[in-house]
């Protein structure tokens, strides 16, 4: 939100002591060693700026989700208090655990190798119970499945060459989780971009947005990761391409903790990155792009709004594309973090908070009993998945199986 | 994208306007950056308590023509006025709120402070008395819950037994609601009313109760029920063995956050669109009319509509913003009602009639809002941005909220039907 007179950097002393915030915090109504975001957030700071001797390791517990940037009526961005007061006063560094947790890339280049037997050993149960035990990692968690191979190679092996038929690009910023688990997610993308008459093309270099990085306390390499997407995002805005991704956390990090909480500024390329749905709904909007869809395609779909989505104000494209599906009967759920949280979640002294949180989505969930449910981020996805047994698909894979192809390219083609 | 209606505000007025008008089949979508006034709401919708002169008012309507002429009640006129008073609450009767007293004839309550202040209508969570010096029964308990500073007894006792009430005072201690207590900061209204929706906590915070009475008819609680769980208020009254009766705590509000997602909820289930957590930034206007806006979510992407309402509040909203030596409307530049020098916008006694409070948006009988002396074809404004009302010391804010807002969509409802 744009800020008047703000005089500090943070802008903490916007806020005046109204207490909305508490009210919309996920994690105090289950945790109550957490002191809320007030106290965490623009409270503290006053302390803080004394004195770093204040600062209180509980701060740990924010999930980071904003959800009380998005009710404070100040538009004190409570949230980045709280994860800068954590990067610069925090005493702890990172354990094996979170370093393991948050290095996407590494883990991710390693696992896809050899996919069959990371997948194998991280699912047996001794495997768990050594995780749970040793690394802290709470063994009711299961990981997300390595993909054999991963989304880049595929995409250089079987969809670069024919990227060159199109008239007009766009630059996809996949992020680990489409690159390193679900390529499909890719192929999707690529499969609706191509039948809406735009070629797609990779970055130069693409590294993890690192947003578990952030929230683990590896700040350098976090850093060094956004220096080099940026300068990536830089070259193919220059080549007049707009980078669109799938996952609403990437986008959300590449848009806003780039330049809030790494300090890295990116002014001159934020419009220019954003979320797929997003680019779709608008140009279908402007009547630049039409969409055919499939007679025999029907499902009924939950849409759950992640919290970075909330943040940025985006679910509504996601929704509205979904919406024109003539076959989606489509139930938009209450706006409630599901918990995980992207690694926190993973932790074993976090596990009971994080299915605490997501509670009452898993209930809406299971009223509602879609088909599956759409979501945007892929932790949230995993944690649905996990806690509920119902399937997630992201919206763009929910376009792509209910799109017909034939029809949709015949009413793009230039 | 385009809407029939964009509504900036998502308070007790611009949610007013929302649901009235996506009920009248247009589609509308409210921007609202950050949440509302209602989460300090007292739980009473004020009518008019009080003329600008002082002069207190015991019935509304027969007042509303002695008002200035610039008084948002005098604008749309008294018939109007009147009549959408009356709509008050069927209104909120229609939205799964409970109102009760009367717009024809303002009553009592009791405000967290221990005060009897004048209101029209309250939340049916809580008494009105009839007159100042009236009663509720005659021996009374305040129950608090441990540990719980939002809720001052002591106060409350006090305006009790001027009343001639006998006032016990105690607190129940639950271990789930101490739970609560490992962080201080935290023990406020709303974690205590998600602890006390379940039933079965509830019940057992009753029983508690229960073993406080001796011959006491009725039972003080801190309004602290009901956050998510409505129906709880309900248990509540039926297992105390005495009469419940609520009273405010300071923020958060419990039923005013309850009141503000119940409207939310019906707005979004008519079909509305709710934009949380945005704020629109600048207007592309051409002649009178505006065009479209440009919020931060949305970035290059315009949002477009047939009409726009400004609810956007007053100051704490930043729907007006002050510098040291002058008051703008940011959105528009709308022409305001207000002081000009800065000696006459406020009293140095604080609990005084603060001028400020009454400044805001010059509009025409038709509520559109004016810019240079000239109307806007598209531009209405409702709600506590206008100016020529002195919500706090007239006690009118929400009566201004809500009939400037049904008023508003009852205009563009017949402009569109054209």
């Amino acid at each position: 939100m744009n800020v008047q007179g703000s005089i500090s950097e943070n802008n903490f002393e916007q806020c005046i002591k109204c207490t909305i915030c508490t009210v919309y915090c996920p994690v105090v109504p289950v945790n109550p060693l957490y002191p809320g975001p007030k106290q965490a957030g623009p409270d503290g700071e006053r302390l803080r700026l004394k004195k770093g001797f204040y600062f209180d390791d509980t701060l740990k517990y924010c999930l980071n989700c904003k959800r009380c940037e998005v009710a404070c009526p100040s538009g004190v961005r409570i949230g980045d208090i709280i994860q800068l007061a954590r990067i610069r006063y925090g005493r702890k560094s990172p354990k094996i655990r979170d370093m393991m947790l948050a290095s996407t890339d590494l883990m991710g280049t390693a696992a896809t190798i050899v996919a069959p037997v990371v997948n194998g050993v991280l699912a047996v149960k001794p495997v768990k119970t050594v995780m749970d035990c040793v690394l802290k990692i709470d063994h009711r968690r299961t990981f997300p499945k390595y993909s054999s191979g991963t989304f880049e190679n595929w995409f250089k092996k079987n969809a670069c060459k024919i990227q060159d038929r199109y008239g007009r690009f766009v630059s996809y910023f996949h992020g680990c989780y489409a690159n390193y688990n679900y390529p499909q997610l890719g192929k999707d993308f690529v499969a609706v971009m191509n039948a809406i008459g735009y070629g797609v093309r990779l970055l130069d270099k693409e590294k993890c947005c690192g947003v578990a990085m952030i929230s683990n306390g590896m700040i350098k390499s976090a850093k060094k990761n956004a220096e080099k997407n940026l300068s990536s995002i830089r070259k193919a805005v220059g080549e007049d391409m707009r980078v669109l991704s799938t996952s609403s956390t990437c986008t959300f990090t590449i848009r806003d903790e780039y330049p809030h909480l790494l300090k890295i500024e990116n002014g001159d390329v934020r419009d220019s990155m954003e979320l797929a749905t997003r680019f779709i709904y608008e140009q279908v909007d402007k009547g630049n792009v039409r969409l055919a869809f499939r007679k025999d395609y029907k499902a009924s779909v939950a849409y759950h709004t992640p919290c970075h989505m909330e943040k940025l104000g985006w679910s509504v494209f996601s929704i509205e594309l979904l919406k024109m599906i003539p076959g989606v009967k489509l139930t938009v759920l209450d706006s409630n973090c599901c918990g995980i949280a992207g690694t926190y979640g993973f932790k074993k002294e976090n596990y009971e908070t994080s299915q605490a949180i997501g509670k009452p989505l898993f209930d809406q969930i299971r009223n509602v009993n879609p088909d599956f449910v759409a979501c945007d981020c892929e932790t949230c996805k995993w944690q649905i998945e996990m806690s509920t047994g119902y399937t997630v698909k992201n919206p763009v894979s929910i376009l792509a199986e209910a799109l017909d192809m034939e029809a949709t390219i015949a009413l793009n083609k230039k | 994208m385009k809407y029939d209606v964009l509504i900036a505000g998502g308070g007790l007025s611009g949610l007013t306007a929302g649901i009235r008008l996506q009920k009248e089949g247009m589609k509308c979508a409210i921007v609202s950056s950050g949440q509302n006034a209602m989460h300090f709401s007292s739980g009473s919708f004020d009518i008019l308590n009080r003329m600008p002169d002082g002069r207190m008012v015991s019935g509304p309507a027969s007042e509303i023509d002695n008002l200035p002429a610039y008084h948002p009640y005098r604008i749309i006129g008294k018939d109007n006025t009147v009549r959408l008073f009356n709509e008050i609450k069927p209104f909120f009767a229609g939205c799964g709120i409970g109102l009760t007293g009367s717009v024809e004839k303002n009553s009592y309550r009791l405000t967290p402070t221990g005060d009897f202040r004048p209101t029209g209508l309250a939340l049916d969570d809580f008494v009105l008395l009839e007159t100042k010096n009236g009663s509720c029964s005659r021996k009374v308990m305040i129950v608090n819950i441990f540990g719980y500073l939002d809720f001052n007894t002591k106060f409350i006792a006090d305006a009790l037994e001027r009343n001639g009430m006998e006032c016990g005072i105690c607190s129940v201690r639950l271990e789930e609601i101490e739970r609560l207590r490992k962080n201080p900061s935290e023990m406020r209204s709303t974690n205590i009313s998600r602890v006390l929706d379940d039933d079965g906590i509830c019940g057992k915070f009753a029983d508690e109760v229960n073993k406080l009475l001796k011959d006491e008819e009725c039972v003080v609680l801190p309004a602290v029920f009901g956050l998510k769980n409505p129906g709880i208020v309900d248990v509540l009254r039926d297992k105390v063995k005495a009469k419940v009766h609520f009273v405010a705590t300071m923020p958060p509000s419990v039923p005013g956050i309850r009141t503000q997602m119940r409207l939310k909820h019906v707005f979004e289930e008519a079909g509305g669109r709710m934009f949380n957590g945005d704020t629109i930034v600048s207007a592309k206007c051409s002649g009178h009319r505006v065009e479209s806006v440009f919020t931060g979510n949305f970035g290059d992407m315009e949002l477009k509509a047939d009409n726009y309402i400004l609810a956007t509040g007053s100051f704490f909203s930043k729907g007006l913003v002050s510098t040291p030596d002058s008051i703008y409307e940011p959105l528009f530049g709308i022409d305001l009602l207000c002081g000009e020098s800065r000696a006459e916008w406020n009293n140095l006694q604080f609990f005084s009639k603060q001028n400020y409070i009454g400044y805001g948006a010059s509009v025409t009988g038709n509520l559109q809002a004016l810019k240079n002396g000239e109307a806007f074809d598209n531009l209405y404004v409702i709600g506590s941005v206008l100016g020529g009302a002195n919500t706090l010391y007239e006690g009118c804010g929400a009566g201004v909220a809500i009939v400037t807002a049904m008023r508003v969509a009852e205009i563009i409802a017949e402009k569109q039907g054209e």
